[in-house]
């Protein structure tokens, strides 16, 4: 089954005509928590094979765990943050499985007894009819710890079947993951696979704004599987559903859904009944194949661990947590919005850009709120876009960009002079005011000089000076433009018409 | 120390303070041990490993902090033979099982760590029932160790190793664990001195699991008092181990010293004796109750109503956690690896044939109906049902303890039996354990100490004494009175009635 890439599938528009999906999402989420889960090895990514293990890690016979208190922390805190209740008491359960990159041969996780249960997610999805929220009911967030990682070496294919012979990195090994499970998710109609993508968008954003995970898909960080099922009207109970596992990035969510609702559709269309099974995403060709079915699937056997005890988190620490949980995305959205009173279209300009947490730090650093966006969307847009990296990135700081604004509003710099302080903050010469003063560049405001240059412009050409004194007043840009080059654009420019029609007693 | 003591005949407290006062050298004491053990154990089979080499490195550097004036802990230089199932570092660490052959773990059980720290000399590893699943060390890959009472006898089980290594001269001091009995019964078919301390008293970490909501590694002696200094080493919190209780350890030795039970309430457990229990180790065990009564002690007798179910309790919970305990030992990281070059086979058929070939009959037992029991649809009824035993059993013990300070039952219901006798009979071999499991599923410690030989077949008889949780002195100081009263009566220790090897 796994070599069948020639599935029949029913074009979408079709789909959504017959069909009403459902959807069920489940998140892993790599903790960002300096050690293991049960044992105190290092979790950095990238180290050389198996030099991040021990006794504990590596299921040696006689090794212990102990369980991480800030995985315990994050996980509560994920959980708030996900509206959910948090356990009063739990236990950690072993899944009881063989495979080689399992050290133990069975995974410590949470099984009847979830750390936090019961919350849902809000998610914005752009429809026909304007922007809509859909409530993501969560099911459950656990505890649990990462397999290592095995390689298949020889063969064609990297996979199992053929490789001639595998090496297991056991550094992922006990690495803490919380596995994230939303309820069924119904009544998202032709949007399923937006609203999936959109889920794991705000879930990110939400896990990023915790602090919690780096939260890197393509690192395996995040990963999501998909739970996809059809059935004919809302009111039918849930079909046949598949897994689709290895979906690494948000954009195949969102074509994986999609693909499984044709394919799933194509099979109940010509009258046959959808497999439960796993099936594994390809990027590359935008399709899913089966993997194991769930009638071989197997028996966790699951039972609550004896060598650890149960976890009772009290009252007072989950009401602390709470208090010190960052606001929620969403609403921190809609406050700022309200507050730079700007439009749904620039708002969503500012969050494409990834530009949100600067702008705010630029407008509580003083800066007006369109200056700030301005300059981020901007010039410094542009100069990340160049250098390929993240706005928060580049070597400048909001409070920064702050100062060059205040500068530009005082007057002390135009635009244009402006520019050349960032290129100058961004090269590292210093302070706005360290690189004004260094490069020479305020705006010259003492009348005197911008008269003493007006003169000379004139006096340099006549002809245009008796154009306007004659009523061209439009001819004053010449005069104007010499007067800026010869004050190297250190003056502001308004104030040099100003003046310069005042001294041939024109008005405009 | 004079040149005609045999220094494998002093108790550890004796050996310790020889040691400290000079009078004999550890290294000199190790030497007799190792002697020791090669002239008896090609017929006893305590070890499984001797170290002769580092227990005489251990020694001597006992010997240089002595003489450069160093304060020696109170069992510096005492010679201890330590269970196969504790790992140490360097040494091979088999669990009496094929499937760790040739496994020297790269690190010290926490046990091991507080012994070397103490001065202790570990003169090696001793045999017992594959991965302590076992109450006659004949499910030892190894071969069975032999009751040097009787050569032809089981020395009792899992422990059979640390427990004749004592009775033999072979070593003052052993260590053992105890899941269902496996310290408590060998100590009572060998003549000597065994403790389960408290669940959570002594580190689990480097104890290799066969059921952690059970094992506990624990002292054998052949002395009360050398068991509360052993113990006193081993016990404490230990943050490696989740389960470990953070609590001060009690005052064992202290206890054992003040051996006096005037006031104590005593408490006979109705359902263990009686019916199924040995003529001569009834007699023995009523004569050891008449004896407490005489020392002050008020007896009474006690029932615990869901004692009888213990056993079957045990042998769901035991096999559910062994299944997944064991499940680690699959040829891939360390250990055995069979037919990994026999054909192409895929890593499932090598771990397949590892794990058919590396374990033996009784662990493959327990392993298939620990996952039978833990199966989707089994669970409630097997598991569940047991768990739920065991509350009951816990409950048993809390209303005993309002009416009496310790429980005291005969250890085992048997003396030893011969070698064979139940190798083929699973259930039979079970029951040895009926009097001590109770203890292991409420959490709380038991002793066993020998009472005498039973008449009709001149063995050792054990007297079990329980106690509530962290209440591990009291068996000190009650085992302690009785032992002094008993070696009152007998004119010399119970070992010295034990046949020459």
């Amino acid at each position: 089954m796994s070599t069948d890439t020639t599935e029949k599938v029913l074009p979408y528009d079709d789909v959504v005509a017959s069909f009403d999906p459902v959807l069920g999402l489940e998140v892993h989420v790599e903790l960002g928590t300096a050690t293991k889960m049960f044992c105190g090895c290092p979790t950095t990514f990238g180290a050389a094979p198996n030099t991040q293990v021990c006794p504990t890690c590596l299921g040696l016979p006689g090794s212990l765990p102990v369980v991480n208190k800030v995985g315990v922390e994050s996980a509560i805190r994920i959980g708030l943050a996900l509206n959910c209740s948090i356990a009063e008491w739990c236990r950690f359960a072993r899944k009881n499985y063989f495979y080689p990159d399992m050290p133990k041969n069975f995974q410590t996780s949470q099984y009847d007894e979830p750390i936090a249960y019961d919350g849902y997610l809000d998610v914005d999805v752009e429809t026909d009819e304007g922007v809509k929220t859909f409530r993501i009911g969560i099911e459950r967030a656990h505890m649990e710890e990462d397999t290592g990682k095995t390689t298949h070496q020889g063969g064609a294919t990297g996979r199992i079947h053929g490789a001639d012979y595998s090496l297991v990195d056991y550094n992922r090994a006990g690495i803490p993951l919380i596995e994230i499970v939303t309820k069924p998710i119904e009544g998202t109609g032709k949007y399923a696979p937006e609203v999936a993508r959109a889920y794991v968008t705000a879930l990110r954003e939400l896990l990023r704004g915790l602090g919690v995970s780096d939260v890197k898909m393509e690192q395996g960080s995040l990963r999501c599987d998909a739970n996809v099922s059809l059935r004919r009207t809302p009111s039918d109970t849930f079909g046949t559903r598949t897994e689709t596992k290895n979906v690494n990035s948000l954009r195949s969510i969102e074509r994986a859904v999609r693909y499984e609702m044709t394919r799933q559709a194509a099979v109940l269309e010509d009258g046959g009944s959808i497999t439960q099974e796993t099936r594994h995403w390809h990027e590359d060709t935008g399709i899913t194949t089966s993997g194991r079915s769930k009638e071989e699937a197997e028996d966790y056997r699951y039972f609550p661990e004896p060598d650890l005890v149960p976890i009772a988190p009290s009252r007072e620490w989950v009401e602390e947590l709470r208090t010190s949980l960052p606001e929620n995305p969403a609403v921190r959205r809609a406050r700022l919005q309200q507050v730079w009173g700007i439009s749904d279209l620039d708002m969503q300009t500012v969050l494409n850009a990834g530009a949100l947490d600067v702008v705010e730090d630029t407008v509580a650093a003083g800066a007006d709120q369109a200056a700030a966006r301005k300059w981020w969307l901007g010039e410094l847009a542009r100069v990340a876009n160049e250098r390929g990296v993240e706005l928060a990135d580049l070597p400048i700081t909001p409070a920064q960009v702050a100062g060059v604004e205040a500068l530009v509003s005082e007057g002390t710099l135009n635009d244009k002079l402006a520019r050349q302080v960032i290129e100058g903050v961004l090269a590292g010469e210093g302070e706005p005011d360290a690189v004004v003063a260094s490069r020479g560049l305020a705006v010259v405001s003492d009348d005197g000089p911008l008269l003493a240059a007006i003169d000379e412009a004139l006096a340099a050409q006549p002809d245009v000076a008796d154009k306007i004194r004659g009523g061209k007043v439009q001819a004053a840009g010449a005069i104007v433009g010499a007067v800026m080059k010869a004050t190297r654009g250190q003056a502001d420019a308004g104030r040099v018409r100003a003046l310069l029609l005042e001294r041939l007693g024109v008005s405009e | 120390m004079t040149g005609s003591t045999d220094l494998t005949r002093l108790t550890a407290a004796e050996t310790a303070s020889a040691v400290a006062a000079g009078e004999v050298s550890a290294a000199e004491v190790a030497a007799a041990h190792l002697d020791r053990i090669a002239a008896v154990d090609d017929r006893v089979h305590a070890f499984l490993h001797v170290d002769a080499e580092g227990a005489l490195a251990a020694a001597k550097a006992v010997d240089a902090a002595r003489s450069s004036g160093e304060q020696l802990s109170p069992l510096a230089g005492v010679p201890l033979a330590l269970k196969d199932v504790l790992t140490q570092k360097g040494i091979p660490t088999t669990c009496g099982s094929r499937i760790l052959e040739g496994w020297r773990p790269p690190y010290d059980a926490t046990v091991t760590a507080r012994l070397k720290d103490a001065g202790v000399v570990i003169l090696g590893k001793t045999n017992m029932d594959e991965f302590a699943m076992g109450s006659s060390t004949e499910h030892s890959a190894y071969g069975a160790t032999h009751n040097p009472w009787d050569l032809d006898r089981i020395p009792g089980g899992s422990g059979g190793g640390s427990a004749a290594a004592i009775a033999a001269f072979e070593a003052p001091l052993a260590i053992g664990t105890d899941t269902g009995g496996s310290i408590r019964q060998p100590a009572a078919v060998t003549g000597t001195v065994g403790v389960k301390p408290t669940y959570g008293a002594v580190s689990r970490f480097g104890l290799v699991a066969l059921a952690s909501s059970l094992d506990q590694a624990g002292p054998c002696a052949r002395t009360v008092l050398d068991a509360a200094l052993l113990h006193s080493v081993i016990a404490g919190h230990d943050p490696l181990d989740s389960t470990s209780l953070d609590q001060p350890v009690p005052d064992v030795v202290g206890a054992a010293r003040r051996a006096d039970v005037k006031g104590l309430r005593i408490g006979v457990v109705k359902e263990l004796g009686g019916e199924g229990y040995q003529a001569g180790v009834r007699q023995r065990f009523d004569e050891a109750v008449a004896l407490l009564a005489d020392l002050g002690a008020e007896v009474v007798e006690v029932s615990a109503p869901h004692f009888p179910y213990a056993l079957a309790a045990y042998y769901l919970i035991l096999p559910s956690e062994c299944s997944s305990n064991l499940a680690k030992f699959d040829g891939i990281r360390f250990g055995l690896r069979v037919g990994e070059d026999d054909g192409d086979p895929s890593v499932e058929q090598v771990m397949a044939r590892t794990r058919a070939a590396g374990f033996g009959p009784e662990a493959t037992r327990r392993i298939m109906l620990g996952t039978y029991a833990l199966s989707a649809g089994y669970y409630d009824a097997y598991y569940g049902s047991a768990q739920k035993v065991r509350t009951l059993i816990q409950r048993d013990f809390a209303a005993a303890f309002e009416q009496a300070d310790v429980l005291i039952s005969p250890t085992a219901p048997t003396t030893a039996f011969k070698l064979g006798e139940k190798l083929d009979d699973p259930l039979a071999m079970y029951l040895n354990d009926v009097a001590t499991i109770p203890a292991n599923l409420a959490g709380i410690p038991g002793m066993s100490l020998p009472i005498g030989l039973a008449p009709e077949d001149g063995l050792p008889v054990g007297l079990q004494i329980m106690a509530p949780a962290m209440a591990d002195d009291r068996l000190y100081n009650a085992g302690a009175a009785l032992e002094g009263a008993l070696l009152d009566r007998w004119g010399h220790p119970i070992l010295e009635e034990a046949p020459a090897l």
